[in-house]
């Protein structure tokens, strides 16, 4: 048995699982609408590749990845599209984001999908096969997989974590997933073992999972010794037991530091659903273009649904029939999803989880107190940070010293602000003061860049002026040189340019002209040949046969044009 | 014995005297610190609107006393604030209103290629060339609106930079007040 190991802190919050989890998973209808948003991973925005009034078949590419971090997007259902523009976004803040807008015709349609055999593929194909294919971590912070599935050129790979613990209250979609399509998840694990090469394997999934458990095991058994390194891992049931870097201290017992990527520790983490989709994509053909959502909270039927991509929320969640007091929904758990501003904001790849809210599930905070520094939200934070102390600081505005109590080590998992006894929305505060440093950062890139393309402006300014003054004060030495010899020419000159005294200046432009045609004629003489006067009768003869030949040759050539660049 | 302790003495000072002048050589400070470091506050948008022709200029004249530190409109109250921190200074509120980010933009229709905001622009963020259409590279802008007046025609607005998904902030969070029981 494999011995786990504990991470500091953590809170037991109710579940809430069971309701969603009594029915198998079922496939939402077809939306009237599909909005697929573009920018639906970390890094680079994919760009449009369809314009509107284009025909699309069901996974067709409509958004091409930019860059290396970054990844493809794909029409989920067959249709037309109808927009390339701006639409509401799955975010806190409401606002609208580059999305593609696709009426389907309602005949699902696949492009022609292939299937093909990873096996014999170089492990560089495979990471673009990834990419283009849209796999992305869909445990939520939609980071692209196939840049995680490179080993550490110094540190040998020696876990594998695939991560089924699904920490979160009332999420039961990597539960259902595993319970299942548990040999999918496992060949899909395959995958990134055989891209990393690790020693070991280990699927991590919490102890109040145990149908998971049991299907997971079934399925590592029943695919044999090409998975014997395999191991389901059963972890006890902690929030944020999830976290990547939880996940990793408990099963391996190493510790992730902020500076370091985890497989610089040997270790790498995906989610059971990410494994499942590069399964999918890479043994069917087929892109990330649904995803299971959990629809639960204040509704008739909480269920989990596979869901196409680009699903307005509002619409998918009516078929799990909210109750009469709903009044929004929640993206994510309820630690730490947000509230969607805008009903019609799309299901994307890390919607994991829908809640129906209502006041009666989820009432309203009482007024937040002050601190009395009660230390509950240390003993609680899983990362060892002094949330208390950030807090202070962040509310204070003092972004230098939040980033000394390593601010962006924080994980917004919300266990501080569960626990504190004063209520205070620990985790808005954190959020304020990294979105604040991080348009500090922009800022202060934006202000050097300016700064250096002034510098630059000025100094080829300057450039530009010493160029054209020494140009000007060689052409006044030219100048001056050449009256110079005008004069001197005019004082030589015949007694015309003497008899002719009024016409000074005319004189000496004349003297200039002649003297310049007298240079031009000598510089003509200079590049003649010389050798072509005065031959002997033998050489012209000679010239002239060679001439003869030549015309000749050009004849020939004109009819059949040389082979030229044989011996090249 | 007396004349031993002079000429100790007196060998002490030349000996540390020409260290001390070794010293104000050879480590010998190239320009102002101080400017560096106010300059390195400012936003560089080389607006002019502090009326110095740049900002080094105006850190410059803010280091040897000459100019008010609330004299920037770009850095607005957050980049006074800065300064009066750096400077030991009393924080004083800005001489011209805040302005949100802005960027130009040159209409496409009324541009006749003049090149005049081309030479205007300090920061080279406006391409074209004569008798070509102009326009204006927005991640580079930096909403001086010095290109502004050159132009014949009139065909440059500031256009707000709107909030999206990538440069949208959360917001401080509201602290309810309630009143006591």
């Amino acid at each position: 048995m494999l011995q786990l190991f504990k991470f500091k802190g953590g809170v037991k919050p109710a579940t809430n699982k069971t309701q969603s989890v009594t029915l198998p998973i079922a496939v939402a209808p077809l939306p009237s609408r599909l909005a697929v948003p573009l920018h639906q991973s970390i890094g680079g925005t994919p760009r449009p590749i369809v314009q509107p009034g284009d025909k699309v078949l069901k996974g067709q590419k409509i958004g091409e990845a930019d860059g290396w971090i970054s990844s493809a997007v794909h029409a989920p259902t067959s249709g037309t599209v109808i927009e390339v523009g701006l639409y509401p976004a799955a975010h806190p803040s409401g606002l609208t984001a580059p999305s593609v807008v696709i009426e389907p015709d309602g005949e699902d349609r696949w492009i022609e999908r292939q299937p093909v055999d990873y096996k014999s593929l170089e492990p560089e194909t495979v990471r673009e096969l990834l990419r283009e294919a849209g796999v992305v971590g869909l445990g939520g912070a939609v980071f692209p997989s196939h840049a995680k599935t490179q080993a550490s050129k110094s540190v040998p790979m020696e876990e594998l974590v695939i991560n089924g613990a699904e920490c979160e209250p009332y999420i039961t979609c990597d539960d259902l997933l595993m319970r299942e399509r548990a040999e999918e998840v496992v060949r899909g694990a395959g995958i990134f073992r055989d891209l990393l090469k690790p020693k070991r394997v280990l699927i991590g999934i919490e102890d109040n999972k145990p149908e998971a458990i049991t299907a997971m095991t079934a399925a590592v058994k029943a695919l044999g010794s090409e998975f014997a390194e395999f191991q389901v891992v059963p972890v006890p049931t902690r929030y944020p037991a999830g976290g990547a870097k939880q996940l990793i201290r408990v099963l391996t017992g190493k510790e992730v530091p902020s500076s370091k990527r985890s497989t610089d520790m040997g270790v790498q983490c995906f989610n059971v659903a990410t494994a499942y989709t590069a399964w999918r994509a890479v043994a069917h053909g087929e892109p990330v273009i649904s995803r299971l959502v959990t629809l639960t909270g204040n509704v008739g039927e909480p269920r989990n649904w596979e869901v196409l991509i680009g699903t307005p929320m509002g619409e998918l969640l009516h078929i799990a029939g909210p109750k009469a007091d709903t009044d929004g929904i929640i993206m994510g758990g309820p630690m730490m999803g947000f509230l969607v501003p805008d009903p019609k904001a799309p299901v994307v790849k890390a919607t994991n989880c829908l809640i129906a809210h209502s006041p009666a599930l989820f009432p309203p905070k009482p007024p937040e107190m002050p601190c009395i520094r009660c230390g509950s939200c240390a003993q609680a934070c899983p990362h060892e940070l002094q949330p208390f102390e950030m807090y202070w600081f962040s509310r204070a505005k003092n972004f230098g010293k939040t980033q000394e109590y390593a601010l962006f080590d924080c994980i917004e998992c919300g266990c501080c602000a569960f626990v504190c006894p004063s209520r205070i929305p620990l985790v808005q505060y954190f959020r304020f003061a990294k979105s604040e440093i991080w348009s500090r950062e922009r800022e202060k890139k934006a202000a050097d860049s300016a700064k250096s393309r002034f510098e630059f402006k000025q100094l080829r300014e300057e450039r530009d002026k010493a160029e054209k003054a020494e140009k000007l004060a060689k052409a006044a030495a030219a100048q001056a040189a050449k009256a110079a010899a005008a004069a001197a020419g005019a004082a030589n000159a015949p007694a015309e340019a003497v008899t002719v005294p009024a016409d000074d200046a005319e004189a000496a432009k004349k003297a200039a002209i002649a003297a310049a045609l007298e240079r031009a004629r000598a510089q003509r003489a200079q590049a003649e040949p010389r050798n072509t006067e005065q031959l002997t009768p033998e050489q012209q003869a000679q010239i002239d046969e060679i001439e003869a030949r030549r015309a000749q040759a050009g004849a020939t050539a004109a009819v059949e044009p040389p082979e030229t660049g044989k011996n090249s | 014995m007396m004349l031993a302790a002079l000429a100790v003495m007196a060998l002490g000072a030349v000996i540390l005297g020409a260290a001390l002048g070794y010293a104000s050589i050879k480590f010998k400070v190239e320009g102002d610190p101080l400017v560096e470091k106010i300059e390195s506050l400012l936003p560089q948008t080389q607006c002019g609107q502090c009326g110095y022709p740049g900002c080094r200029p105006y850190a410059e004249a803010i280091s040897k006393g000459e100019a008010e530190i609330n004299l920037c409109p770009p850095g607005g109250a957050e980049g006074v604030r800065k300064l009066a921190d750096l400077l030991g200074r009393e924080a004083k509120p800005l001489e011209a209103e805040e302005k949100p980010k802005q960027v130009a933009v040159i209409d496409e229709n009324t541009c006749i290629g003049c090149t005049l905001c081309i030479q205007a622009c300090p920061v080279d963020a406006i391409v074209g060339a004569a008798k070509q259409l102009h326009t204006v590279v927005g991640p580079l802008c930096t909403g001086c609106e010095l290109c502004l007046p050159p132009c014949p025609v009139e065909c440059i607005a500031m256009a707000t930079i709107p909030e999206t998904v990538d440069n949208w902030k959360w917001k401080y969070p509201v602290v309810e007040v309630r009143k006591a029981a």
